[in-house]
């Protein structure tokens, strides 16, 4: 987990077991509490296969930093990890996604409220 | 196996597997003047008469098995092959099925004629008719396994087609720095729409496309089938983190969508592939500028 500036870059890497996946949600939402961090940016591009329990992580992932106050993005799926979530119906309707972490930071600088005092949420999920 | 063919049924098949081996070669140079084996092996007789020697062998294989009557009949397997080949060659040649067939019943007179002239003069007359009756269903099965044959050939030319054409007809272009479109031609079953995914999402990862176009302009008739493959074609893109837009939705798929009560859910769509490109361009903060008219916007 990097933090760069307000934002939280997260790698996953390989096969992804359901325990460190879970892992993972509980350290993000501590991390953004503790950091004050806007967004947070899941790299998944080594991901290879995805099941079901993962696409829901990810889903909620999303929907926990939302009422924190930060902002999600997938960044770098695969198309077969794509297709396989969305022919599980996984089709993550919160989450921001994008091509690659430059134009996830990008989406992040003009989304995001300038800190997490502006705004009363209305650009949240 | 031969022991078995000496039951009650036995005598005939064993006259006449007899008969195929002391005779096939006769029988041989007369099939070569058949139409069926005239037209397919037009180079040299002899091959003609090397095939049909070939079929008659196996003719005599199977009613030494005592298997007149069954199609996968190990005897067959040897000519499997070549009867394939002959018949693909008759159909290639115009003919129908039925054609190919009645050519085929063509050849069962002169093996007849020749049986009923190689049994002994003094031989009963239900002796020579439960004969000639092996002979024909044997022949008749030789006919379903050149039909069973000729059809699986056919069958296997329709896939290898199939998929040929799922490869020609889904190309990705380029438009712009950023922007794929698909023009999608003709039905989307669920093959072809795998196959759409699959294309559109590669070239989104190689182009790092951020805007896809799906132009449905060449799809006949959208129902909820197809409307639900477009769905899902457009949560893949957005899961890749590029946004989907599907265009030439002509008015009266727009009506038909609208009386079925499809829903495309927050899919943009656009009337045409114009419209989505400028759509795209004004997206991307690109401007489109006509010449001479003071550089004023045109989109």
């Amino acid at each position: 987990m990097l933090r760069l500036g307000e934002v939280l870059l997260v790698t996953l890497q390989g096969d992804l077991h359901d325990s460190t996946a879970q892992q993972l949600q509980e350290d993000l939402a501590e991390t953004i509490v503790r950091s004050g961090a806007t967004g947070v940016i899941i790299d998944v591009s080594g991901v290879e296969i995805v099941d079901s329990f993962l696409g829901r992580i990810l889903a909620e992932i999303a929907g926990q930093t939302g009422l924190l106050a930060a902002r999600t993005v997938l960044v770098g799926m695969r198309p077969a990890v794509a297709i396989t979530l969305v022919e599980l119906g996984l089709t993550l309707p919160g989450v921001h996604t994008a091509l690659s972490t430059d134009v996830a930071m990008e989406v992040l600088r003009q989304q995001a409220p300038s800190s997490r005092f502006g705004g009363l949420g209305q650009e949240r999920l | 196996m031969p022991e078995q063919a000496e039951g009650t049924a036995g005598a005939p098949t064993r006259e006449v597997r007899d008969f195929l081996r002391r005779r096939g070669e006769q029988i041989a140079q007369r099939w070569a003047d058949e139409p069926l084996f005239r037209a397919v092996f037009t180079v040299s007789r002899d091959e003609a008469v090397e095939a049909g020697k070939a079929v008659v062998d196996a003719l005599a294989q199977v009613a030494d098995a005592a298997r007149v009557e069954d199609p996968d009949a190990a005897g067959f397997t040897a000519v499997r092959e070549q009867l394939a080949r002959m018949g693909a060659a008759r159909s290639r040649a115009g003919l129908s099925t039925a054609q190919v067939s009645s050519e085929l019943a063509a050849l069962r007179p002169p093996v007849e004629n020749l049986l009923v002239a190689d049994l002994p003069e003094d031989a009963a007359v239900e002796h020579v008719r439960s004969c000639v009756t092996t002979l024909n269903v044997l022949m008749g099965t030789l006919r379903v396994v050149v039909m069973q044959t000729a059809l699986s050939e056919g069958q296997a030319l329709i896939d290898r087609q199939r998929l040929q054409l799922l490869e020609v007809a889904t190309p990705v272009i380029k438009l712009w720095d950023g922007i794929v479109a698909v023009p999608l031609i003709g039905t989307l079953d669920s093959a072809r729409s795998q196959v759409v995914m699959e294309t559109l999402l590669e070239s989104i990862v190689e182009q790092q496309a951020r805007y896809a176009i799906l132009d449905i302009t060449g799809v006949p008739t959208v129902d909820s089938l197809v409307a639900q493959h477009l769905m899902k074609t457009v949560a893949a893109a957005r899961l890749m983190g590029a946004e989907c837009i599907v265009s030439g939705i002509r008015p009266a798929i727009a009506q038909t969508m609208v009386h079925l009560g499809l829903d495309l859910g927050t899919v943009v769509t656009r009337a045409s592939l114009a419209d989505a490109l400028g759509y795209v361009l004004h997206q991307l903060g690109v401007g489109i500028v006509t010449p001479g008219t003071n550089g004023s916007v045109a989109r």
